[in-house]
């Protein structure tokens, strides 16, 4: 009897107890079900990383390339983009990209200054991460891609030019590219094509343009004939390296979630990476007798580029040949190809970024599985050739696109302001005439002018310092 | 024997080497220094501070030659090194008394 009244009082006090819970249901349900604490911090932490992919990784990376009296320049190019690229985004350019489409080709302006993007996810591309904590993660992707192709026309476009260039080639390039392959009914999206971090709208995309870029450019001056050789070598690695660290926050960070897919992601970056170093010094070990450092370094960065749009379909062993075979590829470009068609592709953007990214598209097209991303499709070699024709297509559009789209801009803007540094100006240093500052400044002798500007012959010597080195 | 020291602009240290070795002379010593001269210094900024650089980078390079090839040699490096603009730099010639070549122990002319 008592026992029975126990019961009773169990269940009624059970029942009791969930009518507030069953009354705040719908919040609950909806606030469980969409932000997951562990994709969130997740998501930032690879967003972080993501940062520190174009600073200082790119910044050293390419500074360590250039020669001594171009260093702060081209550091510059970086810094720059992620500076102007992080207002661009939140303005308007992750509306462009995200925001609602129109037609396929575009997303509207109703994202403008982050408008409707809030904490609460966006099921259409994450659904367990506030939507902000995507669109940042997002935005240091649209940084890094304009920062890449600075390799390409670094030690001689001018700082006003570029400025125009990359907020230009932000919003006409990079946007409508990423809208396409990622938006919600974008076309390239709709037609199955796969890039799982953005080996076409960030690494064909920057590696092309760079080619047109150093083309419209024109070579540096001395090039050929004067020694353009690296001035700091161990930047270049410092910062290959914090590449490849932070690359694991673009491909893993691509998942959106704290999962399988991540952890799969980070072994075959990981994977690709360490065989493309080790095969392009091979290559290059083969060919000039030396394994080098820099080759080392700079296979490495090709076996990130070449993963990247695979990394969310591929088993760790094609991982493995993904890179192998990208290393060569690009040690191919970037030691017989530039050196027999002469164009000043100064720092590598398009032999690495270019042709790492196309190889890493189609390879996608070959290697991918359902097997290991449901959500992907199976490649040439799990019997669907369609899918490496649509890889083709993407990589022909991405091609296409950057192609004239980065001509077109820079033509524009040299109708207002010259792109490329004078002869003088380039013998000089860009760091100086650019931005009046010197990196290394060893031994220096002079005086402050504007501290003590009170004394008017140092304020004669200021005014005549136009220098004519 | 005479020494040839000469200040060069930078840019032009590849065409000078490439003019003296089309004329026989291989060997030299380069250096980098910074100095000044009729060619005035430069502004740069640092945090909003001007700072006038009167010590410009240059390139010094020195030779030791035959006493009947110093005319040709100077017209050679300043047909190379010149770009008629204040800065184009200077040289200068020494006579030299003696020159050994430590590996053979020979001297004078053939040590050069």
């Amino acid at each position: 009897m008592k026992n029975r009244f126990l019961q009773i009082f169990t269940l009624f006090f059970t029942f009791m107890m969930t009518i507030p819970a069953l009354a705040w249901a719908d919040d609950a349900a909806q606030a469980a079900a969409t932000i997951d604490t562990g994709d969130t911090s997740w998501v930032l932490i690879a967003t972080a990383l993501v940062m520190l992919m174009t600073l200082p990784g790119l910044a050293l990376f390419y500074g360590g390339l250039a020669r001594k009296k171009n260093v702060l320049s081209t550091i510059m190019y970086s810094f720059f983009a992620m500076v102007l690229i992080s207002l661009q985004w939140s303005l308007w350019g992750y509306s462009l990209s995200f925001g609602p489409d129109i037609n396929h080709l575009i997303g509207s302006l109703d994202w403008f200054g982050l408008k409707n993007v809030g904490f609460d996810p966006n099921p259409d591309y994450a659904a367990t991460i506030p939507h902000q904590a995507f669109m940042i993660f997002q935005m240091m992707f649209a940084i890094i891609t304009p920062a890449l192709i600075s390799g390409a026309f670094a030690e001689r476009m001018r700082f006003p030019a570029f400025v125009a260039f990359l907020l230009l080639w932000a919003t006409f390039v990079y946007d409508p590219m990423a809208h396409w392959i990622w938006g919600v009914d974008g076309w390239l999206r709709n037609l199955g094509a796969l890039d799982f971090a953005g080996g076409t709208v960030v690494h064909i995309l920057s590696g092309v343009s760079g080619l047109v870029a150093c083309l419209v450019l024109g070579k540096r001056k001395g090039y050929g004939s004067e020694p353009m050789i690296p001035h700091n070598l161990p930047y270049v690695i410092l910062g290959a390296a914090l590449l490849w660290f932070g690359w694991f926050g673009f491909n893993a960070g691509s998942a959106l979630g704290a999962n399988g897919l991540a952890a799969s992601a980070f072994v075959v970056t990981h994977l690709a990476t360490a065989a493309a170093a080790l095969s392009w010094v091979a290559a290059e070990w083969l060919h000039h007798g030396k394994p080098t450092t820099l080759g080392a370094a700079s296979g490495a960065v090709a076996g990130l580029v070449a993963i990247t749009p695979a990394s969310g379909f591929v088993e760790p062993m094609s991982a493995i040949l993904i890179g192998l075979i990208g290393g060569v590829v690009c040690y191919f470009m970037v030691s017989v190809v530039k050196s027999k068609f002469h164009y000043d592709d100064a720092l590598d953007a398009f032999g690495i970024h270019g042709i790492g990214g196309t190889w890493g598209a189609i390879a996608t097209g070959l290697f991918a599985t359902k097997a290991v991303n449901p959500a992907g499709g199976d490649g040439l070699f799990y019997g669907n050739p369609e899918q490496l024709v649509n890889q083709l297509i993407a990589v022909a559009v991405t091609w296409g696109v950057a192609i004239v789209g980065t001509y077109v801009i820079l033509k524009v803007i040299n109708v207002f302001s010259k792109l490329r540094a004078t002869d003088e100006e380039q013998d000089i240093g860009l760091d100086f005439t650019q931005h009046g500052e010197d990196a290394y400044t060893d031994l220096v002798s002079g005086s402050t002018l504007t501290t003590f500007a009170t004394v008017p012959a140092v304020k004669a010597t200021a005014s005549v310092v136009k220098p004519a080195l | 024997m005479t020494k040839i020291e000469c200040v060069l602009r930078p840019a032009k240290l590849e065409n000078v080497k490439e003019a003296l070795n089309e004329y026989g002379v291989h060997g030299m010593t380069v250096t980098q220094v910074i100095g000044c001269g009729l060619q005035k210094g430069r502004t740069e900024v640092y945090r909003g501070t001007e700072y006038s650089i009167n010590l410009l980078p240059k390139i010094k390079v020195e030779m030791v030659i035959p006493d009947k090839k110093v005319s040709e040699v100077i017209k050679i490096i300043s047909d190379a090194a010149r770009t008629g603009e204040i800065g184009d730099g200077k040289i200068f010639t020494y006579k030299i008394d003696n020159a050994i070549r430590i590996r053979t122990g020979e001297t004078g002319d053939e040590a050069i």
